[in-house]
């Protein structure tokens, strides 16, 4: 059995060339959107906008300058799906068609899923999405066919700065350590990880160093496993059935007892 | 910001809303349609169990059951983006083993309506059986034993189960996601298992008006079920808002104000404003009252759903209200 495999993304050397969209792109013979007609976002050099089923990859851009600008800074983040050790997707997939792999990795296998899309309200980060050409759930595989064969996802292998680091998730988190202590004693005391310990979902397989707060990359701050309202919501339907079943059967006999009475008053 | 804000959305949209209205009239309709069966005795010859009165009004319950989970199959089946392939929420397609996830609401409900189907089609099988004696097919051995006392309650009390199952389980489902609204109150699945069960009889009532009107009785229980119930969903609907929390600002928009006049005004208050009192229940007044919660009903679930579609994450933030 392999070790669990996943990503480290330092977003401190990102540098925003979206390698790792095309890498994706190609070696996953995704589609481009809008069967490849050219639409500007206005949104910096974000036209990707969203991850879903032909964006496995997205490079985030966030602009942040005062309005004389004289100050500021770009951040840049090549954002992924997580492959959560508890995964939200895969606990609510009610096809079987989500699984988890020999690498600790989540895979929607596509000749399962029959598109009702339970997972995309599931994921706590917006990753999953409906591909338009196989008509079902698509996300990131972490290429689990390159993974099969030994070779480094197409991502990581693309990208120039190596700021989407693969391998054992032993070994990221030692790397990832080490960065944040090297940032620290260089003065950026604002670097921290994502995802890389178990405070939420399990832990993230594919975790983050940051340079400030979640929700600045569109990153929840505590995200959660959608079955955590199952029991209370479910108890309070229970007890509501109850009280409608007490509610029909009273009303019923009340209305009999009434009409009899009445039937024996116009007797007598 | 709540965490549910960074979620894309799964386009549940109209084909879904009506199946949670249609789904949960006829899981009430076939509840209420039992109960009236079950209970009421009155004018039952000697030895039977069913009311020559109330029978008409049940049979009506349980056509209306029938048709509401063809419908209900069939919505849910359109909206899969590979609806061929709608067999896989039962069965495996690798192993061909039963698919079954207790703790996913999409996957108990799928086979809940499976089962609640099975119930519908022999409830309204019996029912057409009484409705149509001349029919010779109906009056085979088989049919008649439907009729039975001990056959027709079993029928009666698992359809009822899975048919109130089928009404609230969609706002459980709706909790068990990570979607704004939806999972940020525990609340979607009492709330619309309310509607429901107001929805349902209000339905009875608008296709049941000829054989009411031969059975004051079953009229009047009908809209003082439907008038209690739809006091409680104003109260579960008040606590469900306030336990949003500042998520609930999300409705400071068109969809506040289509819940407010159309879900709270039209569906809630007009009703109770315009409730008969007690003993003087006229049909025509309450087919009116029975529009007006239909109207509510399906606008209840028009808003819960289309209000948390309008926030998505899009670049590195979210879109929406």
């Amino acid at each position: 059995m392999p070790e669990p495999m996943g990503f480290y993304t330092d977003t401190t050397v990102c540098i925003g060339c979206k390698a790792c969209e095309v890498a994706c792109k190609e070696w996953n013979q995704l589609p481009a959107t809008g069967g490849g007609r050219h639409e500007m976002s206005g949104d910096s050099y974000d036209n990707t906008r969203r991850l879903d089923g032909i964006h496995w990859r997205h490079v985030k851009f966030i602009e942040q300058f005062p309005e004389d600008r004289a100050d500021g800074r770009w951040l840049m983040m090549s954002d992924v799906c997580k492959h959560c050790v508890n995964a939200p997707c895969l606990e609510v997939c009610p096809t079987g068609a989500i699984i988890r792999t020999e690498f600790d990795t989540v895979v929607i296998q596509s000749d399962t899923c029959n598109g009702c899309r339970a997972c995309i309200g599931a994921c706590p980060f917006g990753v999953i999405g409906i591909n338009d050409v196989s008509n079902v759930a698509q996300k990131c595989t972490l290429c689990y066919d390159r993974l099969q064969a030994g070779m480094e996802p197409a991502c990581s292998q693309a990208c120039p700065t190596d700021s989407i680091r693969f391998g054992t998730i032993r070994e990221l988190k030692q790397m990832a350590q080490a960065r944040v202590e090297q940032l620290h004693n260089l003065g950026e005391k604002r670097a921290y990880l994502y995802g890389a310990d178990d405070k939420f979902l399990g832990g993230l397989n594919s975790f983050y160093l940051l340079v400030d707060q979640p929700e600045v990359y569109g990153l929840p701050v505590s995200p959660k496993m959608p079955t955590r309202n199952l029991v209370p919501s479910s108890l309070f339907s229970t007890a509501g059935a109850a009280v409608l079943t007490l509610l029909a059967m009273v009303g019923l006999r009340k209305r009999r007892m009434e009409e009899k009475t009445a039937a024996e008053s116009d007797h007598v | 910001m709540s965490d549910t804000f960074f979620t894309a959305s799964p386009h549940w949209a109209w084909w879904i809303i009506l199946y949670f209205f249609i789904g949960g009239i006829a899981g009430t309709a076939f509840f209420l349609a039992s109960v009236l069966s079950l209970l009421d005795r009155r004018g039952a010859s000697h030895g039977s169990r069913v009311s020559a009165t109330t029978r008409p009004i049940a049979r009506v319950g349980y056509y209306l059951a029938f048709v509401g989970v063809l419908l209900s199959g069939f919505l849910l089946t359109i909206d899969l983006s590979r609806p061929l392939r709608f067999w896989h929420m039962l069965i495996e397609n690798h192993t061909g083993r039963p698919m079954f996830k207790l703790w996913e609401p999409m996957s108990t409900g799928a086979w809940a309506l499976l089962f609640f189907g099975l119930f519908a089609f022999l409830a309204a099988l019996a029912a057409l059986s009484e409705d149509r004696p001349n029919i010779r097919f109906l009056q085979s051995p088989p049919l008649r034993l439907l009729r039975q006392q001990a056959p027709a309650a079993i029928i009666a009390v698992l359809g009822s189960i899975f048919g109130l199952y089928i009404a609230g389980y969609t706002g459980v489902l709706l909790a068990v996601t990570n979607r704004p609204i939806w999972a940020d109150s525990q609340l979607l699945g009492l709330l619309f298992l309310l509607s429901a069960a107001s929805t349902g009889p209000a339905a009875l009532i608008l296709l049941g008006q000829r054989r009411l009107a031969a059975d004051p009785t079953s009229l009047s229980w009908l809209i003082s079920f439907d008038w209690i119930v739809v006091i409680l969903e104003l109260v579960v609907l008040i606590v469900f808002l306030i336990s949003l929390g500042s998520v609930a600002r999300v409705f400071l928009n068109w969809w506040g104000l289509v819940l407010l006049v159309g879900v709270v005004g039209v569906g809630i208050l007009l009703p109770l404003i315009l409730h008969p009192r007690h003993g003087t229940e006229d049909l025509e007044s309450c087919v009116r009252i029975a529009g007006f919660v239909l109207v509510g009903g399906f606008l209840l679930r028009m808003v819960v759903l289309l209000s948390s579609e309008q926030i998505h994450v899009i670049g590195s933030g979210v879109t929406g209200p």
